[in-house]
């Protein structure tokens, strides 16, 4: 970002890249996947780099408001020095933080989820889909972030990416206002879980095994690494893959 | 005047009495919460609340529960027509004043009522059935232990004296119009297509006796909706008043935006702030502020609210992430806790006593609960009324971490990886843009 504003340019959006895709090596590749994307379709975009900062969601989750604003306060000086309008970013936790909370602190942008703003480029045909992509009657069940789904209502956006897939979409027991949380939303990703008879992952996984899925998508890099050690959990690893819908239309791109 | 005119008054007077006099403590009790803005957006609140509360649009999200809550739901409104007659009557000493008014109106309207009533007492027993026979699962959690499971029975036993009451209240009255004796009184009233059914029981009996059940369960009947009126207090069954203003008041935003605080917002405002004069004292000297919730004066009054209008339903903790894998979390549980503290404080107020120290944290609601709470808001969109446990759960969670610093340790961990580093991991800010080489 801070390149471009030195050579004077405007990107279209910012692209805010979040803890797990910076640091997480399975987030990683969501990160380049969504990349590969934007490139693709000629998408002028930055990053913040170094000048990016957490959201500050888990502390807030974890009621520490003042940290959260903290985080937000400097966010946002970030944000607005470099006059920023438009943000996608691939996590469902920092898009729901920069679109529901940042306002009340003096940040208003649009913000978009990946997968809204992969769906709004396919629409505008800007992002081209190979409809024969190897994914044909591939059976995929898709899990629901809940900062996606219920929190901001967005159940539609990736489900219409996995169909563009020609794949068969097939649905959990529990989804969309009912889709059952991976275990890692609210902090929880950070500490161990309490004491129960199962993880939250655990019970998940089995909801989305019990379709019989080729592959579990998610929209989440939290969901996404709560959902893979649930496969491996069950022994399925291999045989059931679990991947981002930005990675589901990555690797059709490069067939 | 007659002697049972007399009587009628006294009675429905003094329950209305009481039950206004529930209605101020309920009311007391929710503004010893702290006050809260949700007056905005009119016209959007009253479509919420017609589609909510009046549609029961999510009860049907669950379509057997649904279809028969909606069943009794509209039969206790259709049935409430009838109430504004029996009370008239029951001033007047008229019989079914409305009848010469209404004309065939009036049949048809009780011959409605009395297709309501048997279809209410089919729900109920249906209710009942799904309460005591079938293991349904929600209705069997700890937290529905002992009183909550009694109210939850009477509640169903209470309805079905009502209906039976009406029913032969109306048999009664059909046979006796029929009666040679009883034409001056019981004159040729109303359809009735159900109770005309139980009649042939009476035959056989003089027209005194039937006279006599007649009023018998005339009178029972009003005075079980007047003693049913003033048992909501004590029960969850309140929901059927409360699910109004509660859908009224509901949070409207997206359930992603959990509630800000003004006061961190200025606090940090003024450690961005390079021009503050960080010696300058405040200029007004005013209370000492305090983080989150840690007793039911430290939550909202629409958070108390919701706590006197949970119907104990357990929809919320069927579809708790942390409750279905074991763990002692129920967002049900959380407003019980709270409407029960809440009646406790009350009580102390009634009695003029100080309030105890006890509080909800720690003495109703554990930290282990609290914490075991991954916010995923499937308890806040499950809520047929709109009810908000999550805030509840977020408020105690702030007291716990702004106030007595009591996070889990890993947790703690976590936000001093964001204080110095800005990533909830322990990895360099410098590094965020490695990916890109990889």
């Amino acid at each position: 970002m801070a390149e471009m504003t030195q050579k004077g340019e405007t990107p279209e959006v910012l692209f805010w890249v979040g803890c797990a895709g910076s640091f997480d090596d399975r987030s990683k590749k969501i990160t380049k996947a969504f990349v590969d994307l934007l490139q693709d379709a000629k998408v002028s975009f930055a990053v913040l780099g170094p000048e990016e900062s957490c959201t500050g969601d888990p502390a807030k989750r974890s009621g520490n408001e003042f940290l959260f604003q903290m985080q937000a306060s400097t966010n946002i000086e970030v944000l607005n020095g470099y006059e920023v309008k438009k943000i996608v970013t691939a996590c469902p936790h920092c898009f729901n933080t920069l679109k529901n909370e940042y306002p009340q602190l003096g940040g208003h942008y649009q913000v978009l989820h990946h997968t809204q703003f992969l769906h709004q480029l396919i629409e505008e045909g800007r992002l081209k889909v190979d409809t024969k992509t190897s994914y044909k009657g591939k059976k995929i069940t898709f899990h629901d972030p809940c900062y996606l789904g219920r929190a901001n209502k967005e159940y539609e956006a990736p489900r219409a990416l996995i169909e563009k897939l020609s794949a068969e979409l097939i649905e959990m027991k529990s989804c969309k206002e009912k889709g059952l949380c991976c275990g890692a939303g609210g902090a929880q990703m950070f500490k161990d879980a309490e004491k129960g008879d199962k993880e939250v992952n655990i019970e998940r996984t089995e909801q989305a095994l019990d379709t019989k899925p080729e592959i579990i998508a998610a929209g989440c890099p939290f969901c996404n690494a709560m959902l893979h050690d649930g496969v491996k959990n069950k022994g399925k690893e291999g045989k059931v893959a679990v991947l981002d819908v930005a990675q589901l239309l990555a690797q059709t791109e490069s067939l | 005047m007659y002697l049972s005119s007399i009587i009628f008054a006294i009675v429905f007077f003094v329950a209305i009495g009481m039950f206004t006099r529930n209605v101020r403590r309920i009311i007391r009790n929710i503004k010893l919460g702290q006050k809260t803005n949700r007056s905005d957006q009119k016209s959007k609140r009253w479509k919420h609340m017609a589609r909510i509360a009046m549609g029961q649009s999510k009860m049907t999200v669950r379509p057997i529960a649904g279809f028969l809550h909606i069943i009794v739901y509209v039969g206790f409104i259709v049935i409430n027509i009838e109430l504004l007659e029996i009370i008239v009557d029951g001033f007047l000493g008229t019989h079914r004043i409305f009848s010469p008014y209404l004309g065939s109106t009036y049949d048809v309207l009780i011959a409605t009522f009395e297709i309501f009533a048997l279809l209410v007492i089919i729900a109920v027993s249906a209710f009942w059935i799904r309460r005591n026979i079938m293991r349904i699962r929600r209705f069997l959690k700890p937290e529905m232990k002992g009183w909550p499971k009694k109210d939850a029975d009477y509640i169903l036993y209470i309805e079905l004296v009502l209906m039976f009451l009406f029913l032969t209240m109306n048999a009664s009255d059909y046979w006796l119009q029929q009666h040679p004796e009883g034409q001056s009184y019981y004159t040729q009233a109303g359809h009735f297509p159900i109770s005309s059914l139980l009649t042939p029981l009476f035959d056989g009996m003089s027209y005194a006796t039937v006279v006599t059940i007649e009023r018998t369960s005339w009178w029972l009947h009003i005075i079980g909706i007047l003693a049913f009126l003033n048992y909501l207090y004590y029960s969850k069954h309140l929901h059927i008043i409360l699910a109004f203003p509660n859908t009224f008041y509901a949070n409207l935003n997206p359930l992603g935006r959990f509630s800000h605080s003004e006061t961190v917002a200025n606090e940090v405002k003024l450690m961005m702030d390079p021009s503050a004069d960080p010696y300058a004292s405040p200029a007004v000297e005013s209370e000492p502020i305090s983080f989150g919730a840690a007793d039911v004066k430290d939550l909202n009054r629409i958070q108390l609210m919701n706590a006197y209008s949970c119907t104990e339903c357990g929809r919320c903790t069927d579809v708790c992430p942390a409750n279905q894998t074991g763990k002692k979390l129920s967002p049900r549980k959380i407003m019980m806790d709270t409407r029960d503290r809440l009646e406790q404080v009350g009580k102390q107020l009634d009695r003029g006593l100080a309030i105890d120290d006890k509080t909800l944290l720690d003495h109703h609601i554990s930290r282990e609960e609290l914490w075991a709470c991954t916010t995923c808001n499937a308890c806040v969109e499950a809520c047929p009324i709109s009810i908000d446990p999550l805030s509840i759960i977020m408020d105690m969670r702030q007291y716990l971490v702004m106030e007595q610093s009591s996070a889990p340790s890993e947790l703690n961990a976590m936000m001093s990886n964001i204080e110095n580093n800005g990533a909830p991991w322990p990895f360099n800010q410098q590094d965020r843009i490695n990916w890109i080489n990889e």
